[in-house]
C-alpha cells in the first residue's frame, strides 16, 4: 500500500502543452470568457440603441433607406395632440399603477411575512401571475372586460344589484384608462410583495423586541424598523419596476390596441403602430427616443440608491 | 376563575384580530390574484351555449364541460406548430444566454481583472434598457441580416435581455462559493479551465438551474419583439399568434381564445411547479445581490 503511494509521488507532473498554457493565460481567459456576453450585448443593444436614435433623425420608412431631417420628426410629434397624449398617460399609468403595485404589494409581503400553515405554496402560487405569459393573462382580462359578457358586471348587476346595467369597461377614455391600470397592479403585485418579502426576512427579529420592551406601537415599529431596513429593496425594486412600466407595451397592446380613440395609448403601443404596422420608421424611433431622458433619469436614481449599499462587486470599494 | 378567563379572552380577542387583519386581507388576496386564471380555465372548458348565456347557467360553474374548444385549437389551427417554435425559441435563447453570462459571470467575479467592476457596471445597466425602444432599429438590422421572419432572429436577439439578468445572478452565485476551493485546485496544479469545469461550475448547479428556469420563462413569455420581426403564421410563438391568429372579425371566440392562453400558460406553470423554491430564489437573489 504505501510503497504504491510512494511511487505516484515519486512521478513527475506532466508538463501542460502549449495549448493548455495559452487558455491558462489570464488576459486571454478573460477575453474568451467576456466575449460572448459582450460581442451579443454590443451587437443586439448597443449598437441598436445608438441606430435608434440615429433613425430618430431621418425620414427611413419600411422599405426605403431614409435620409437625415435633423429635427423634422420630433416638430411633427410636438404638435401632434396623439402624442401629447401617450405622453400624459404613460405618465399617468406608471404613477398610478406604481403607487398602486407597491402599496398592495407591500402589504401582501407584511402579511405573507407572518406565521401561518402552508407558508410556502400560498408563496407559490401567489407568483402565478407574474410567471403565466402577459399577452395570455391580458387576454383573459380583455375577456373580464367583454362589454355584453363581462363576469365583473354579472357580478355587480345580477348577483349584487348594484348596477342596472352593464359597465363598459373598454368603450370609452376613461374606463379604459383604469381597467388597464388595474390589470397592469394586478400584474405587478406579486413580483413586488415577493422582493419585498426578502427584504423584510433580512430584518433580525431582536430589533422588534427591543422595539415591543419600548413600548412601541405597531405603526411605530413599522415606521421606524421596518420602513427604513427594507427601502434599499424597495428602491431597487421601485426603479425596475418604473422603467418597465413607463415603456410596457404588451398589455395595453393586448387589451385595447391604443383605443378607444388613441386615448389608451402608451409611448411604446404608439412607436409601434406608427413604425411597424403604419412604416414609418423613423417617426416611431422618434417617439422611442423621447422614453430615453425618462429612462437615464430613472438609472441614476437605481444608480446612487444603490450606490449608497455595497452593490455586487463593491466589496472593498464603495 | 376570572384569572383564567382574561387571557383566554385575550386569547380568543387575538384569534379574531389575526383573522380580521391576517385572513380576509390574504384570502382577498389570493381571490383577486387567482380569479383570472379559473376564469380562463372554466371558460376554455364550456360550451358556447353556457359560454353567452348567464340567466339560464351559473356562469360561475360548467354544466357540461366540452373539448370542443381545445380539439379546434390543436386540430383546425397551427397551434402545435406555434407551441413547437416558441419551444424552440425559449430553448435555443435559455442555452445561447446561459453560456454566455456564465462565462462572463466567471471572468467578472473570479479571474478579477483591472476594471472588472465596470463590465458588471455596463452589464447591469444593459438590464435597464427595455426592448420598446430597441425594437424598431432591431427590425431594421433583423432585415438587413436576412433573419426576418425567422425564428433565428428571436434566438439572437432574447439574449440582450436574458444575459444581464443572468449574469447578475450568477455573479451572486459565484461569490457565495468559496474562493479557498479554488485556490486548493490552483496548488494542486488545475487550470484555470479545469477549475471552472471541474469545481466552481459543479457547485454552482442551483445557480445555474435558477438563471435557466428564469430564461426559459422570459423568453417564452416574450412578445413585442416576436410581434415586430415574425409574420408568417407557422413561425409565430404562442402569445404574439393566439393575438394575431385567433382574434378573427368583429366576433371573438372567447372559448377558443382562453383554451389557448390556457395551453400557452401551462408549460411554464408546470414548469414553475417543479422549480418553485428556485424562482423564488433567484427573484430574490437577484434583488438582494
Amino acid at each position: 500500500m504505501d510503497a504504491t503511494v510512494s511511487t505516484h509521488w515519486s512521478r513527475n507532473r506532466p508538463q501542460p502543452t502549449a495549448l493548455a498554457r495559452f487558455f491558462d493565460n489570464k488576459a486571454v481567459l478573460v477575453i474568451i470568457c467576456l466575449l460572448p456576453a459582450v460581442g451579443l450585448l454590443t451587437v443586439f443593444l448597443t449598437y441598436p440603441l445608438g441606430l435608434g436614435i440615429w433613425l430618430a433623425f431621418t425620414d427611413q420608412t419600411i422599405g426605403r433607406r431614409g435620409v437625415y431631417v435633423g429635427l423634422e420628426n420630433f416638430e411633427f410629434l410636438f404638435t401632434d395632440p396623439i402624442f401629447w397624449n401617450a405622453v400624459f398617460y404613460s405618465v399617468f399609468y406608471t404613477g398610478v399603477a406604481t403607487i398602486g403595485k407597491f402599496a398592495l404589494g407591500l402589504w401582501l409581503a407584511l402579511l405573507l411575512n407572518e406565521h401561518m400553515p402552508f407558508k410556502s405554496f400560498i408563496r407559490a402560487i401567489i407568483l402565478l401571475p407574474w410567471i403565466v405569459p402577459t399577452v395570455l393573462s391580458a387576454i383573459a382580462f380583455w375577456w373580464m372586460y367583454d362589454p355584453q359578457f363581462s363576469i365583473i358586471s354579472y357580478i355587480f348587476v345580477d348577483v349584487l344589484g348594484w348596477r342596472s346595467e352593464n359597465i363598459n369597461f373598454l368603450g370609452s377614455e376613461w374606463p379604459a384608462r383604469w381597467s388597464l391600470i388595474f390589470a397592469n397592479i394586478w400584474r405587478g403585485i406579486p413580483f413586488v410583495a415577493i422582493s419585498l418579502l426578502a427584504g423584510l426576512q433580512t430584518i433580525s427579529p431582536s430589533l422588534y423586541e427591543a422595539a415591543l420592551l419600548d413600548g412601541a406601537t405597531p405603526w411605530q415599529r413599522f415606521r421606524h424598523i421596518t420602513f427604513p431596513l427594507i427601502l434599499p429593496i424597495l428602491a431597487i425594486v421601485m426603479t425596475f419596476s418604473i422603467i418597465f412600466t413607463f415603456t410596457d407595451f404588451q398589455l395595453v397592446y393586448a387589451i385595447t390596441r391604443g383605443g378607444p380613440v388613441n386615448s389608451t395609448h402608451l409611448l411604446a403601443t404608439l412607436a409601434f403602430q406608427r413604425g411597424i404596422p403604419g412604416g414609418q420608421l423613423g417617426e416611431g424611433a422618434a417617439i422611442a427616443v423621447t422614453m430615453v431622458p425618462f429612462l437615464v433619469f430613472a438609472t441614476l436614481f437605481s444608480y446612487f440608491a444603490l450606490a449608497r449599499r455595497k452593490w455586487q462587486q463593491g466589496e472593498g470599494n464603495d | 376563575m376570572s384569572a383564567t378567563s382574561a387571557p383566554e379572552a385575550m386569547q380568543w380577542d387575538s384569534r379574531a384580530r389575526r383573522v380580521v387583519v391576517l385572513w380576509v386581507p390574504l384570502g382577498c388576496f389570493l381571490f383577486i390574484l387567482l380569479f383570472p386564471f379559473y376564469w380562463m380555465t372554466v371558460t376554455a372548458f364550456k360550451p358556447d351555449a353556457e359560454l353567452y348565456d348567464f340567466a339560464q347557467h351559473n356562469p360561475f360553474w360548467i354544466t357540461s364541460p366540452t373539448l370542443a374548444h381545445i380539439r379546434k385549437l390543436l386540430f383546425e389551427t397551427s397551434y402545435p406548430s406555434w407551441l413547437w417554435t416558441t419551444m424552440m425559441v425559449a430553448v435555443g435563447s435559455t442555452f445561447l444566454s446561459l453560456l454566455a453570462s456564465t462565462l462572463a459571470a466567471y471572468a467578472i467575479q473570479r479571474l478579477r481583472f483591472r476594471g472588472s467592476q465596470y463590465v458588471g457596471l455596463a452589464i447591469y445597466l444593459a438590464y435597464l434598457v427595455p426592448p420598446s425602444i430597441l425594437f424598431i432599429p432591431l427590425a431594421t438590422m433583423v432585415v438587413q441580416l436576412g433573419l426576418f421572419d425567422s425564428p433565428f432572429a428571436l434566438i439572437l436577439v432574447y439574449p440582450t435581455f436574458l444575459v444581464p439578468f443572468c449574469t447578475w445572478l450568477l455573479i451572486g452565485y459565484f461569490k457565495s462559493i468559496p474562493y479557498e476551493l479554488e485556490e486548493c485546485a490552483l496548488i494542486d496544479g488545475a487550470s484555470r479551465i479545469q477549475i471552472l469545469t471541474q469545481i466552481t461550475l459543479p457547485l454552482a448547479v442551483p445557480g445555474l438551474i435558477s438563471a435557466g428556469i428564469f430564461s426559459f420563462t422570459l423568453s417564452w413569455n416574450e412578445f413585442i419583439y416576436a410581434l415586430a420581426f415574425i409574420q408568417s403564421s407557422e413561425n409565430k410563438t404562442v402569445p404574439v399568434a393566439i393575438l394575431t391568429e385567433l382574434v378573427t372579425g368583429d366576433v371573438y371566440q372567447w372559448g377558443a381564445l382562453m383554451a389557448g392562453s390556457l395551453l400557452g400558460s401551462l408549460p411554464v406553470a408546470i414548469f414553475y411547479s417543479f422549480f418553485v423554491d428556485y424562482y423564488v430564489s433567484s427573484l430574490t437573489g437577484a434583488v438582494k445581490e
